[in-house]
């Protein structure tokens, strides 16, 4: 049962990935990642990790998303098919492609052979507790890293004044 | 299972049924009274007291013609009405309105599910909200419409932060997201106060332990990010009438400006019934003898609709605050206070903790 569910979400994802980068309006983009955010949310739920499922619910498509599409209106919103094509397909294809080997090494090399034990749901407690004793160190090396990102949004946004 | 699966389906249907009565209501109760408070009748012509209004409009409006503007975006100004509504609705799905009712041998906790992480649930369908109002003023493909989609989608973004915020104290005090677990745990009274002087101790007998007794900043805060969130009065700007025509709204006909419309009130009355669960005690309050399943839901609706008319008074009453104002008080003002509230209370705990058990 899990597999199935899974396949046909993955292969939606999949759909809406691909979509998302040859669709040729803007916000019609951001709609496709909605998707595939949306797919991402399904299956953490589907992992029975239903505090991570809500939140990426909560955060990516309730607010980051969000915040794209007011960029996208705040500096131009083009209803229909306009240029917004800088001619370097090749390129970003080589990044992307390399940064999906590397994330899919990284997850398979770290989580190989590991089974998740389905008959216990993620409870927020365990969460919470794991992340601030045992995982303390990412968790506060991520948040100095938004910081960084943060200051520095706003850095480069001040510099023209 | 096929018990559970029967009870589930007419659960959801009897929630559907009676949210969107509700919100029926909700348009009829708002119209009169603002025309109270202003010195008018109000609607008065359809049942008694003009009761039935609301449906009239609402048939009314879904046999109107659907007017679509030339220029608009076909996908996402059909898809927007709708992606305004549903999470709308979605939102009930784990709000608890009551304790349990036994029919015919089977014993039904009266909300359509209790979700362990019911609260996460109740806001992530808040920010989805917002898609609805971004999108429609995108689509309408003309500048009204798209300032005030604009303006929906920052605003909604600030409040729904300092919303989220003043909700994670209660959470702290309760230990759990689950809805219908933070409610029991704000059944009863304090009961006798052992570190008072002896003739008074009897005084916590009439004290409910509500939240909101020593959580009043944190309720003021999430009242305040809450009609902000619903775009109500006095932080309507997404559709400023005397700015914006309507604001994203505007180029909406039809069963399509209804979805708003309905939209709209599904999100005050869930903002109020969350207010309700979160900071006053849910269903607790007094019972009488007879009918033991009744009490709960009539304490329940009693204080949801007392928070519903303090929406309607505020729009009444209050002037539109101008938009960099409701910017500074979101980002300066509830979002500070809400954490500095959150970092109180949860010293408030720790100390409760460590020192009197």
């Amino acid at each position: 049962m899990h597999q199935y569910v899974f396949v046909v979400i993955g292969v939606l994802m999949a759909i809406a990935a691909v979509r998302l980068v040859t669709t040729k309006n803007v916000v019609h983009g951001a709609l496709y990642l909605l998707m595939v955010l949306a797919g991402a949310a399904a299956i953490f739920i589907l992992l029975l990790a239903e505090f991570v499922g809500w939140v990426q619910v909560l955060l990516y498509i309730g607010a980051v998303v969000v915040l794209l599409l007011f960029g996208l209106m705040l500096t131009r919103a083009p209803i229909g098919r306009t240029a917004l094509d800088n001619q370097s397909r090749a390129l970003a294809a080589l990044v992307a492609g390399a940064i999906f080997a590397m994330t899919s090494m990284v997850l398979v090399r770290a989580f190989d052979g590991q089974m998740i034990d389905f008959s216990q749901t993620l409870t927020v407690r365990t969460l919470g507790g794991v992340l601030f004793t045992k995982y303390v160190l990412p968790f506060e090396v991520v948040s100095v890293l938004l910081l960084a990102a943060l200051v520095g949004a706003v850095v480069l946004a001040k510099r023209d004044e | 299972m096929t018990a559970f699966v029967v009870v589930s389906v007419i659960k959801v249907f009897v929630v559907f049924g009676a949210v969107l009565g509700t919100v029926l209501f909700t348009i009829w109760l708002e119209r009169k009274i603002v025309a109270r408070m202003q010195s008018r009748y109000g609607p008065n012509r359809w049942g008694p007291f003009g009761l039935f209004t609301s449906l009239a409009d609402g048939v009314k409006l879904f046999f109107k013609e659907q007017v679509s503007p030339r220029g608009i975006d076909k996908a996402a100004y059909v898809a927007a009405p709708v992606l305004a509504l549903i999470p709308a609705f979605l939102a009930f799905a784990v709000i608890p309105f009551g304790e349990h009712v036994t029919l015919f041998g089977q014993t039904v906790t009266l909300e359509v599910t209790d979700l362990n992480v019911g609260l996460l649930w109740v806001i992530a369908m808040g920010s989805l909200a917002v898609y609805g109002v971004v999108l429609a003023g995108w689509a309408s493909g003309s500048k009204y419409p798209l300032l005030g989609g604009i303006r929906s989608s920052a605003q909604m973004i600030s409040y729904e932060i300092a919303l989220s915020l003043s909700l994670v104290p209660v959470v702290v005090w309760a230990g759990t997201l689950s809805l219908r677990e933070i409610v029991e745990a704000q059944i009863g009274t304090f009961g006798t106060i052992g570190w008072l002087p002896g003739p008074v101790q009897w005084i916590g007998h009439l004290i409910p332990k509500w939240y909101v007794v020593f959580q009043l900043p944190a309720f003021l805060l999430f009242m305040a990010a809450g009609v902000a969130e619903t775009n109500r009065a006095p932080f309507d700007l997404p559709e400023a009438e005397t700015e914006l025509v309507a604001g994203y709204h505007t180029e909406y006909s039809g069963i399509k400006f209804a979805m708003f419309f309905l939209a709209e009130y599904v999100h005050i009355i869930t903002i109020s019934a969350v207010a309700v669960i979160m900071f006053l005690g849910g269903w607790d309050g007094p019972h009488l003898p007879f009918l033991p399943w009744m009490w709960p839901l009539m304490n329940f609706m009693g204080k949801t609709f007392t928070l519903v008319f303090l929406f309607i008074w505020l729009r009444a009453t209050l002037p539109r605050i101008r938009y960099d104002k409701l910017m500074v008080l979101g980002w300066k003002g509830l979002i500070p206070m809400a954490l500095g509230w959150l970092v109180v209370s949860a010293t408030i705990l720790t100390v409760k903790d460590a020192y009197f058990g």
